[in-house]
């Protein structure tokens, strides 16, 4: 049979991904080189539209970047004025004094409420005049090996139809062809995947642990907005062994950021993610800011948590990881935006430098890295996530508070992780069902209207891009065991248990999918595989997100 | 035979549109925004047309701000040859948009203008219309099937009830319903090749129409919110519910 022959583009530099790190590795690249031809491919339908985060961002690498961000129009325009950390009960809140000295990492002087999606736009404004091809709407669905050396990637078929089979309107995928490859599709990349599997990359890492942010963004009544106000949560409803937390953040015109972050490690297979995340609105010191405010979008994404001790080799012959691909997020600060773009520009020095001698790993990365302030803060902050994940709740916030202030991050131990997120789960008769209350369909809501407001839409006629590589595992392990836990985690709806009395199995409603990752990542048996959609699938996130 | 096809931009049609807080319009600020779904198929019409050998080239044409060249690469690497961009901050109305067509029309000498029947942004199905009247050409609107044969175009337009043929002497007016074709991807190969087609932005001001508007928007308003409905036990409660709350029969 013959296959119907790819086009094939060759560049210096392929770039997969737009989000800070993409964006930022292809400003640096052509700063440093603009010979250099540099393309990015992005899945989403434009730059920004797949793009979830809080965001208070730290303008430091923007400025190591940009220096005249301010001058360019930067998006960056709410300065954090105030902020506040409670501890929830079910019914009260504590605010924890001398926030600044007892949990240095949350002090956001100098930082601002963002839109990442609006600032991954600017970025893709500045690159592009820059001389970078961006292309949104392409997803990298294949990495292109040859001789052990990654040699590019190649963009999804469109117009396949749900069998498999070409419909009218098939059009073959692209192969970009780069010297250097640099993979920066976020948490958990599928593509990432591979080439970790391939070269073995985490070989000498800790296991990756994953945290799973909701986020919901609200226009509230003028009078009630305190643009620059930040205020943090931990404690209630989660219970003393399992990690997370909410945000508020007002920024912008009348908006409000709120959110809720779960660290995928938890046990409890009865607990809901959307549903803690919508309860928590519920609560006094976040209803206040939300009440006789309507919300206007939704969006949830998956975000690597193991910091410094999870971070796999990042380069191979052909390219590097870089951004949350190779999980430069620093937890106690719930940052990652200046980590990963500063990740990205130390990597486009690396390319730099090895297209001048030819090599095919571009290693002085690794170095440069090392010797870089991203090292210093990751390795100051190494021992929180994982303290948390030993000592419960409490135990680690007060270890927290013992490592800023008298450890100061310089502890000669370093705490592992033990287990991968998906082996951390309990059978469910071990576990006890959280209540969660009906949404009121004012401050809480219901999965459905929610990934409404992400405007997800995915081509419909197309394979189903969620698959299972063993369908049988699903009754044996997923419903008799845990009770379809995946229906619980998944913010989006994607999966259901039809005919649960009678003959129950899992229905995957692709279409749904918001590219949050956590199904690849929590499964007990990694047996759901996330691969790429047809390319401008899924979310739809608007200006605010 | 050479075709015009114009095109919008407007919001993209995933989008769930807001109303801003002051009620003067839809948010478009940071929205994503693409080209109109009917206009997409006027772009595939045109090209299809030109691959058949019915047409030698392929003209888009939008009017706009600075960004609807975005939308004019799509149009290209959907099969366009070449882009036309009036450029213009305000956001005219089908009269303003159809005089400046006819313009460009008398200033391109197209045998043929295939519109989409109407953007789903104003949802005003007008421009096409106008722009037949300003001509003084024959229109075949809400298309779904598109022939030309010797100097005419035979085209099918869904009407109320079924489909009604119409013969038109060329040059004519042509907008494009939803059932005409299925638009093709634009594939990355030629999305690149857009990249170098030839685009030439004209100030709308240096064309010398007058653009006044002739509306004024009072409000703008979502719908009311639909109310939860009810399930009844039985048909004589719905039969009583139908007569006594909602007084419908």
């Amino acid at each position: 049979m013959s296959e119907p022959v790819r086009e094939s583009m060759e560049f210096d530099v392929v770039i997969v991904g737009g989000g800070p790190a993409g964006l930022a590795a292809a400003i640096r690249l052509r700063q440093l080189s603009p010979q250099t031809s540099v393309c990015l491919i992005e899945k989403g339908s434009e730059i920004g539209a797949h793009i979830v985060s809080g965001a208070v961002i730290e303008p430091r690498a923007l400025a190591e970047l940009l220096p005249d961000w301010r001058e360019r129009g930067a998006p960056l325009d709410t300065p954090v004025t105030a902020e506040d950390m409670f501890y929830l009960t079910e019914t009260g809140s504590i605010r924890v004094p001398m926030l600044d000295k007892v949990m240095p990492h949350m002090a956001n002087h100098g930082n601002y409420i963002v839109s990442l999606g609006e600032v991954c736009r600017w970025l893709a404004v500045q690159a592009e005049e820059l001389g970078v091809e961006i292309y949104p709407g392409f997803a990298g669905a294949e990495v292109l090996i040859e001789r052990n050396r990654v040699v590019g990637v190649a963009t999804g078929d469109m117009g396949v139809g749900r069998d498999g089979k070409p419909g009218p309107n098939y059009q073959p995928g692209m192969e970009l062809r780069g010297r250097y490859t640099l993979f920066a599709e976020g948490c958990r990349g599928s593509l990432t995947k591979q080439v970790m599997a391939h070269y073995d990359l985490r070989k000498d890492a800790d296991p990756q642990t994953y945290g799973l942010g909701i986020k919901e963004v609200w226009e509230i009544p003028a009078e009630n907005h305190r643009p620059g106000l930040v205020q943090h949560s931990f404690g209630w409803p989660l219970d003393n062994g399992t990690y997370g937390g909410a945000w508020l953040y007002h920024f912008g015109e009348n908006l409000v950021s709120y959110g809720f972050v779960i660290g995928l490690d938890y046990a409890n297979t009865w607990l809901s993610p959307f549903e803690e995340m919508q309860r928590v609105k519920l609560h006094l010191a976040f209803r206040q800011h939300l009440e006789g405010g309507r919300r206007i979008s939704y969006g949830a994404r998956a975000l690597s948590e193991g910091g410094l001790q999870s971070i796999p080799r990042l380069t191979f012959p052909g390219g590097a990881l870089i951004g949350d691909s190779a999980g430069f997020l620093n937890v106690p600060k719930i940052k990652g935006t200046h980590t990963s773009m500063k990740s990205g520009m130390l990597a486009a020095e690396a390319v730099v430098d090895a297209m001048k001698t030819d090599r095919a790993e571009p290693g002085s990365y690794t170095q440069k890295v090392r010797q870089s302030w991203l090292w210093q803060e990751l390795r100051t902050a190494r021992n929180i996530r994982p303290a948390f994940a030993r000592f419960g709740a409490m135990g680690g916030a007060v270890y927290a508070g013992l490592d800023a202030m008298v450890l100061r991050g310089r502890a000669p131990w370093t705490l592992h992780f033990k287990h991968q997120d998906n082996e951390t789960l309990r059978a469910a008769d071990l576990c006890a069902k959280p209540f969660y209350p009906k949404p009121d369909g004012k401050l809480t809501f219901d999965r459905l209207s929610s990934v409404f407001l992400s405007a997800t839409n995915h081509e419909e006629d197309q394979p189903v891009h969620l698959r299972l590589k063993n369908p049988s595992l699903w009754k044996t392990v997923n419903w008799d065991v845990f009770h379809a836990p995946e229906a619980r985690y998944c913010p989006a709806g994607v999966y259901e248990v039809a005919d649960e009395q009678t003959a129950p199995h899992l229905q995957i409603n692709a279409q749904n999918c918001v590219h949050c990752k956590t199904c690849d990542i929590k499964d007990p048996t990694q047996n759901i595989d996330w691969t790429t959609p047809e390319g401008g699938g899924g979310p739809n996130y608007p200006a605010g997100m | 035979m050479k075709i015009l096809v114009p095109v919008k931009r407007v919001v993209d049609y995933n989008i769930k549109p807001r109303v801003k807080a002051d009620g003067s319009g839809v948010e478009t600020a940071g929205v994503k925004m693409s080209m109109n779904p009917f206009d997409e198929i006027a772009v595939e019409e045109a090209v299809r047309l030109r691959e058949k050998g019915a047409a030698s080239e392929v003209v888009v044409v939008s009017i706009g701000v600075q960004q609807a060249q975005d939308t004019l690469r799509t149009a290209m690497a959907m099969g366009a040859d070449r882009a036309i961009l009036v450029l213009t901050d305000e956001s005219p109305e089908p009269l303003a948009v159809a005089k400046v067509l006819k313009t460009l029309v008398e200033k391109e000498g197209p045998s043929l203008v295939v519109l989409g029947k109407q953007a789903i942004d104003d949802d005003m199905n007008a421009t096409g219309q106008m722009l037949a009247g300003l001509l003084g050409w024959g229109q075949g609107t809400f298309a779904s099937k598109v022939d030309v044969v010797d100097g005419r175009v035979n085209v099918s337009r869904e009407i109320d009830g079924g489909t009604e043929q119409v013969s038109l002497a060329l040059p004519a007016i042509i907008t494009a319903d939803l059932r005409l074709n299925e638009p093709r991807y634009a594939s990355l190969p030629n999305i690149m090749k857009a990249k170098k087609k030839p685009l030439e932005t004209i100030p709308a001001a240096d064309l010398g129409v007058d653009m006044t508007p002739r509306l004024t928007v009072v409000s703008v308003a979502e719908p009311a919110e639909r109310k939860a409905g009810i399930k009844v036990g039985s048909a004589t409660e719905l039969v009583e519910k139908l007569r006594n709350e909602a007084k419908v029969i």
